[in-house]
């Protein structure tokens, strides 16, 4: 009931900020459109629609960490927070509003960018609601991520961090524009280390229908997304409470 | 039965006691005013009372209920109106109001009761962040109230408020005595002199002197309830 009553509060707090909905929905397809007319004036193949639109989907999701991120800490810094904290609201409470709020718009988001690219031609499959499931795991890791870091910096900080820190090293790191073993190296290793690329080779597999290859990453990227959210709960609760 | 009893309790910041081995017991129904100049320890004595911050050492127990040990049981009956207004700005006045009886387990019908007992009906549709800062401040104070709480802190709660917002305020405050338990602090004296039942004086962490607006002065031996606050609390915070 109080987290039902707080998650509302947030969905409507997102849904009402026109900035949500374009950078959510808008921005996304705007870079698909952008992407696949590039694609189209080139004589090589750098942007087939088969890998770009899993990877912008899935780059469309980390601004889901914005959004969960400025959220938490914009009522850090008011007294409104204060107010929560003192009613009988758990951390588990707070967090899960927070964060369930933003999965209807995560589901949202990748049914929008994949609808958009078929229309630019992706063929339709029953693929694309395995992409879309695909991308459930790394919608948390981004919402988590958001989390943390909304526990931890200011509203200012947190748009540092998450709008541009976060969306640049995932557009770098997740292979998104170019295949990393064309860098290879180092840069390979690193982004691999991390769960972003995992996130949209998933999505890439289960555009391609490659069921073997999904299990590792999307267990890779769940594994990640917990030990955030974990962290998440931990710092926000000790943060409930001043000591 | 007490409704507040603060067992020596105690804040410090690195070293530094902010609030020193505060005692003293609130009757339920009673309206106390906790008066003291900035940094006496008022806000953060209302934040431990709040469960919001941890005692370094003493307890205090709202309807029996340590803000130790049964933090989760006293802030089912407790309710704060921060000293900033407190509301959700993206929401409507009745969204706000709704969100607190939802996580209070609230019948809807609460919210209405509210909104009529503190003249917000006529903004109920109007987002918070759009209403002047005087009706954000009656909707703050209101979210406060829509859990008919046992317990109410009311950190200045008409600071910033125009005197007719005031003294309406003042006349939903004073409806709340008698069945409520409220602990009010403020820096206007005479809203301490019109509300409370009692009133303490806190300088540096400590509560100096506590009773009636009349007892104070005549202990003080002054005629104004002003000069009297300014023997106690300024006398203290001297020596």
């Amino acid at each position: 009931m109080r987290m039902r009553a707080f998650a509302k509060r947030n969905l409507k707090e997102l849904f009402r900020d026109p900035l949500t909905l374009f950078f959510g929905l808008g921005f996304p397809l705007v870079l698909l459109v952008l992407m696949n007319v590039i694609q189209r004036n080139v004589p090589v193949h750098i942007f087939e629609l088969e890998t770009l639109a899993p990877g912008i989907a899935l780059f469309g999701l980390t601004f889901l960490a914005l959004f969960s991120g400025l959220l938490i800490a914009k009522d850090r810094s008011s007294a409104f927070l204060a107010r929560l904290a003192a009613s009988p609201m758990t951390a588990a409470d707070f967090l899960l509003g927070y964060l369930l709020p933003l999965l209807p718009m995560a589901v949202g988001q990748s049914a929008v960018c994949l609808a958009a690219a078929v229309a630019l031609g992706l063929p339709l499959s029953w693929n694309l609601l395995a992409v879309a499931a695909s991308l459930i795991p790394s919608a948390l890791l981004f919402i988590a991520l958001g989390l943390l870091c909304g526990t931890l910096f200011n509203d200012k900080q947190v748009g540092g961090m998450c709008g541009a820190i976060l969306t640049n090293v995932t557009a770098w790191l997740a292979g998104i524009w170019f295949d990393l073993s064309l860098v290879g190296g180092a840069f390979q290793k690193a982004a691999y280390a991390l769960p972003f690329v995992h996130g949209a080779d998933g999505a890439k597999a289960a555009l391609a229908g490659d069921w073997a290859a999904l299990p590792g990453h999307l267990l890779l990227v769940s594994a990640w997304a917990a030990a955030v959210l974990a962290l998440a709960v931990v710092l926000f609760r000790r943060r409930l409470v001043e000591r | 039965m007490n409704a507040i009893q603060i067992l020596g309790l105690t804040k410090e910041y690195g070293g530094r006691r902010v609030v020193d081995r505060l005692e003293l017991s609130i009757p339920a129904g009673e309206l106390f005013a906790l008066l003291g100049v900035n940094g006496a320890g008022k806000s953060t004595t209302i934040k431990m009372l709040s469960c919001l911050t941890l005692p370094t050492r003493g307890d205090a127990r709202l309807m029996g209920h340590s803000v130790r040990s049964q933090s989760h049981q006293a802030k089912e009956i407790l309710a704060v109106s921060p000293q900033e207004t407190a509301v959700a700005p993206g929401l409507t006045a009745a969204e706000n109001l709704e969100l607190m009886a939802g996580v209070y387990g609230r019948p809807r019908e609460r919210v209405n009761e509210v909104m009529e007992q503190l003249g917000l009906t006529q903004w109920a549709r109007q987002r918070a962040k759009t209403l002047s800062g005087g009706w954000q401040r009656r909707l703050s104070i209101a979210m406060a109230l829509v859990s008919q709480p046992e317990v109410l802190f009311l950190d200045e709660p008409t600071l910033g408020l125009d005197v007719l917002a005031r003294r309406e305020l003042w006349g939903v405050i004073r409806g709340l005595k008698g069945h409520t338990a409220i602990i009010l602090t403020t820096h206007y004296l005479e809203e301490a002199e019109s509300l409370a039942d009692r009133i303490g004086i806190m300088t540096a962490g400590r509560l100096r002197a506590v009773g009636t607006a009349a007892e104070l002065k005549a202990l003080a031996g002054c005629d104004s309830f002003e000069d009297t606050f300014v023997a106690l609390a300024g006398q203290e915070a001297a020596s």
